[in-house]
C-alpha cells in the first residue's frame, strides 16, 4: 500500500526522524491559515501517490500567506501529470504546507529488501535530490549500502560508516546517525516494503531533516497495523481495482481491448503475453484465484466488462482442483445474468473438461471454446478486431 | 529417481484440522503420499482423518518418524511454523501459506541458515515426484513419472506446462513450485542444482516471472554447471512497471525485474526460452528427442 508524503513524514517523526514543520490542508483558506501559523515563506506541495511532482508544477514556494493561498487555490483540483502518473495524471485533493529551510546539501537515504540476500538493506548517497535510479545506473559507486542483520536493526557503526561515507562531520554527522537509526527502526516497526528520504538535507546551521519521504507498506502485514490501514487513499487508486479487491479478485487495468479472466497470477501474466504475441493487446490483468467461486466469476465478469475498451473476453482457467463443469456452470450463469454481448472465448483444462465444454456449447450463448492457449489467444484476438 | 521427496517421505500436516489442510491432505493421501499425522497446538492427543494430532512438531516427529511437513497455517503464524519444523529437524518443509509478512520471512530465513532443513515456498503449490509423493495443492492426475525436472515461481502456469508435457507423453522426475514471494526457501539455483545432480533427470524446465533477479542468477549457474538441456519461460512480458502482478514478488521496480532482461540472460546461458507458454511442452520434447 502506498501512502502520501505527509503521512510518511508523520510516521517517520514518530520514530525520531526530524521533519520540517508543516500541515496538510484541503482548501485554499486552510492553506493560508497553515502558512500564517508556520510564518515566513512556505512550500506548497501537492499530495499524490507519484514522484516527479516538482517538474509537473506540483511543488511551489510561496513568499507569504497570500501567495500560499493563491498557489493552493490553483493546485487543489488540478490534474497533475508526472512521468509516474501516466498521461491521465492525478487530481490533487490535498496539499502540504511546509516551512522553507536553508539547504546546504541534499543527500539520499533508503531502506528496502535485498531479495538476493533475504535481508533488509540500508542505502545512503551523497548524490541526493535527483532521480536515485539514474544515480544507481550511471554511478553505482555513489550508493553506499549496509545490510541489516535480522532482528538487530541498523548498528551504530553502520550508520557512522554511511554518514562518514557521505562526507558528513560535526553536528550534521551526529544528527544523521540518529536519523538513520530512526529510519531503520521505522521501516521495521511499520512493516514497510520501501522507505525513502530523498532529499535528506543538511541545513546551513548543521541540522538534518527529511525534506521528502516515500513509504510503501507491506500489504501482507497490514493486518497487524490497523492504524496504518486508515492511511489508504482510495482516490489514488483505480475505482475498478478497488471494486475488484472487495471480491478477493486481483485486477489491474491496462490499455488493450482483450479482457482476460484467469486463475493464478503466473498464468494470468502468461495469458496477457500470449495475447500480445497473437497480435492483440490485453485490457487487464485479472487473477480470480485458485478456488474461484460462482460469485467471484460473476463479479470478475462484471468488472472486466465495465471497461468500455473491452471488445472480446478470454477466460483461461486451469482447473486443477476446481472442476471444469463447476466453472462452466458459473460462467454461463454470469453471462446470462449480466447479459454479456461481447464474444467470449473459453479455454479450460483439467478435471471434467469435456463436461464443462458441453455445458458451454449447450448454453446457446456466444461462447467460443478453444483448445489450448495458442488457439485461445488467436481466436480472441480475431474476435476483438 | 526424483529429488527431495519420494515413496519413503513421511509427511506431517501443520495446521492439519483446517478446511484447506484437510482437503489437500485427503488429496495427497489419495495420490499415495505417506501422511503420518498432523500438528495443531492445543489439539494434541486427538485424531483427525484417522491420523494422530500433536501439539508440537517435535512430538509429532518423534512419534511418527516424519521427515517432511506441509504448512497450511494462517499467514500470521506461518513463519513461526517454518521455524518450528526446522528446529524439529525435518528435512523438507513445504509452506503453502500465502500472505506472510516479509519481515517475518526475513527472520525465518535467517533462522534456517546453517540448518539442514530445505524450505520450499512460501506461497507455492508444493512439490511432487509423480507416482511417488505429492506434498502440496497441485492436481496429481496431470503428472506422469518421467525424466524432466520442473521448477517454477507460479502455480497454475506450472500445471499448464506439466499438462503439456504429459499430453505429449513426456513424464517428470520432480516438479517444484518455489513460490511467488520475495523471500523463498528454495530458489531456482537450488532446484536446478538438484536436478543437475539427479541421474534420472534428463532435462530441466524453469518457469520464471517478472520481479527480482533470480532468473538472471540461475542463468549464470546454468551456464557454468549445467550440461542437461534447459527450457525456460518468463511470464509478464507485457506487465507494466511499478504494478504488482498478483504475487508479492512479481513487480518491476527500479529498472530491474523486467522479463526482457531475464530472457536475454537465460538465452545467453544457452537456455531455450519459449516465446509463449503454449510451446513449453513441444520444445522440451524436441530437445530430448
Amino acid at each position: 500500500m502506498k501512502i502520501h508524503e505527509y503521512q510518511a513524514k508523520a510516521l517517520l517523526a514518530q520514530y525520531g526522524v526530524p521533519v520540517p514543520r508543516g500541515e496538510v490542508v484541503y482548501s485554499p483558506e486552510e492553506a493560508g491559515a497553515a502558512a500564517k501559523k508556520i510564518g515566513g515563506s512556505v512550500v506548497v506541495k501537492a499530495q499524490i501517490h507519484a514522484g516527479g511532482r516538482g517538474k509537473g508544477g506540483g511543488i511551489k514556494v510561496a513568499a507569504n500567506t497570500g501567495e500560499a493561498t493563491e498557489i493552493a487555490k490553483k493546485m487543489l483540483g488540478m490534474r497533475l501529470v508526472t512521468h509516474q502518473t501516466g498521461p491521465e495524471g492525478r487530481v490533487v485533493q490535498r496539499v502540504l504546507i511546509e516551512e522553507t529551510l536553508p539547504i546546504e546539501r541534499e543527500l539520499y537515504l533508503g531502506v528496502v529488501l535485498d531479495r538476493a540476500q533475504g535481508k533488509t538493506v540500508f542505502m545512503a548517497s551523497a548524490a541526493g535530490g535527483v532521480d536515485i535510479e539514474e544515480v544507481a545506473a550511471k554511478t553505482p559507486d555513489l550508493i553506499l549500502k549496509e545490510t541489516i542483520e535480522p532482528g538487530m536493526g541498523l548498528a551504530a557503526y553502520q550508520a557512522r560508516e554511511l554518514a562518514f561515507g557521505m562526507g558528513l562531520a560535526g553536528p550534521a554527522m551526529n544528527g544523521a546517525v540518529a536519523a538513520m537509526a530512526a529510519l531503520a527502526k521505522a521501516y521495521e516497526g511499520i512493516d514497510a516494503s520501501l522507505a525513502e528520504i530523498n532529499p535528506f538535507i543538511v541545513t546551513r546551521d548543521g541540522k538534518v531533516l527529511a525534506l521528502d519521504a516515500k513509504i510503501n507498506l507491506d500489504d501482507n502485514a497490514l493486518y497487524r497495523h490497523k492504524d496504518l490501514l486508515e492511511l489508504r487513499d482510495l482516490n489514488e487508486e483505480d475505482p475498478l481495482e478497488v471494486e475488484a479487491s472487495r471480491f478477493g479478485l486481483n485486477y489491474i487495468k491496462l490499455d488493450g481491448t482483450v479482457g482476460c479472466m484467469v486463475n493464478g497470477a503466473g498464468l494470468a501474466m502468461a495469458t496477457m503475453d500470449i495475447i500480445q504475441y497473437a497480435g492483440g493487446n490485453p485490457a487487464n490483468f485479472l487473477d480470480v484465484g485458485g478456488g474461484a467461486s460462482a460469485d467471484q466469476i460473476k463479479n470478475a465478469f462484471r468488472i472486466l466488462l465495465s471497461d468500455a475498451n473491452v471488445k472480446a473476453v478470454l477466460i483461461n482457467i486451469f482447473g486443477g482442483i476446481l472442476r471444469c463443469d463447476t466453472l462452466a456452470t458459473g460462467v454461463v450463469a454470469a453471462a446470462r445474468e449480466l447479459n454479456v454481448k461481447v464474444p467470449v472465448v473459453v479455454r479450460m483444462e483439467g478435471t471434467n473438461v469435456e463436461l464443462g465444454r458441453q455445458i458451454l456449447m449447450d448454453s446457446g450463448l456466444n461462447f467460443t471454446v478453444a483448445d489450448g492457449m495458442r488457439d485461445a489467444a488467436e481466436k480472441v484476438v480475431r474476435l476483438a478486431q | 529417481m526424483s529429488v527431495l521427496v519420494d515413496q519413503n517421505t513421511r509427511v506431517l500436516f501443520q495446521g492439519f484440522t483446517g478446511r484447506e489442510a484437510s482437503f489437500h491432505a485427503r488429496q495427497c493421501i489419495a495420490y499415495g503420499t505417506r501422511v503420518v499425522g498432523g500438528v495443531v497446538p492445543g489439539k494434541g492427543g486427538t485424531a483427525h482423518m484417522d491420523l494422530p494430532v500433536f501439539n508440537t512438531v517435535q512430538q509429532a516427529a518423534e512419534a511418527t518418524g516424519a521427515n517432511a511437513s506441509a504448512i497450511f497455517v494462517p499467514p500470521a503464524f506461518a513463519a513461526d511454523a517454518v521455524m518450528e519444523a526446522a528446529d524439529a529437524g525435518l528435512g523438507v518443509v513445504v509452506c503453502i501459506t500465502e500472505g506472510i509478512p516479509t519481515i517475518d520471512m526475513i527472520r525465518a530465513w535467517r533462522f534456517l541458515q546453517g540448518k539442514s532443513t530445505r524450505l520450499i515456498g512460501p506461497n507455492c503449490p508444493g512439490i511432487i515426484s509423480p507416482g511417488k509423493c505429492k506434498i502440496g495443492i497441485m492436481p496429481g492426475h496431470i503428472h506422469k513419472p518421467g525424466a524432466v525436472g520442473v521448477v517454477s515461481r507460479s502455480g497454475t502456469l506450472t500445471y499448464e506446462a506439466v499438462h503439456q508435457l504429459t499430453q505429449l507423453g513426456v513424464g517428470q522426475s520432480t516438479c517444484i513450485g518455489i513460490g511467488g514471494d520475495p523471500i523463498i526457501g528454495t530458489n531456482f539455483i537450488d532446484a536446478i542444482r538438484l536436478f543437475n545432480e539427479d541421474p534420472a533427470t534428463e532435462a530441466i524446465v524453469m518457469i520464471g516471472e517478472i520481479g527480482g533477479t533470480a532468473e538472471e542468477q540461475a542463468a549464470v549457474y546454468v551456464k557454468e554447471h549445467v550440461r542437461k538441456p534447459v527450457v525456460g519461460f518468463v511470464a509478464g512480458q507485457t506487465a507494466p512497471p511499478g504494478r504488482r502482478m498478483g504475487h508479492a514478488g512479481a513487480i518491476i521496480s527500479g529498472g530491474s525485474g523486467k522479463a526482457s532482461d531475464k530472457i536475454a540472460a537465460m538465452r545467453a546461458a544457452g537456455i531455450v526460452v519459449c516465446d509463449t507458454p503454449a510451446v513449453i511442452g513441444e520444445t522440451v520434447k524436441r530437445l530430448i528427442g
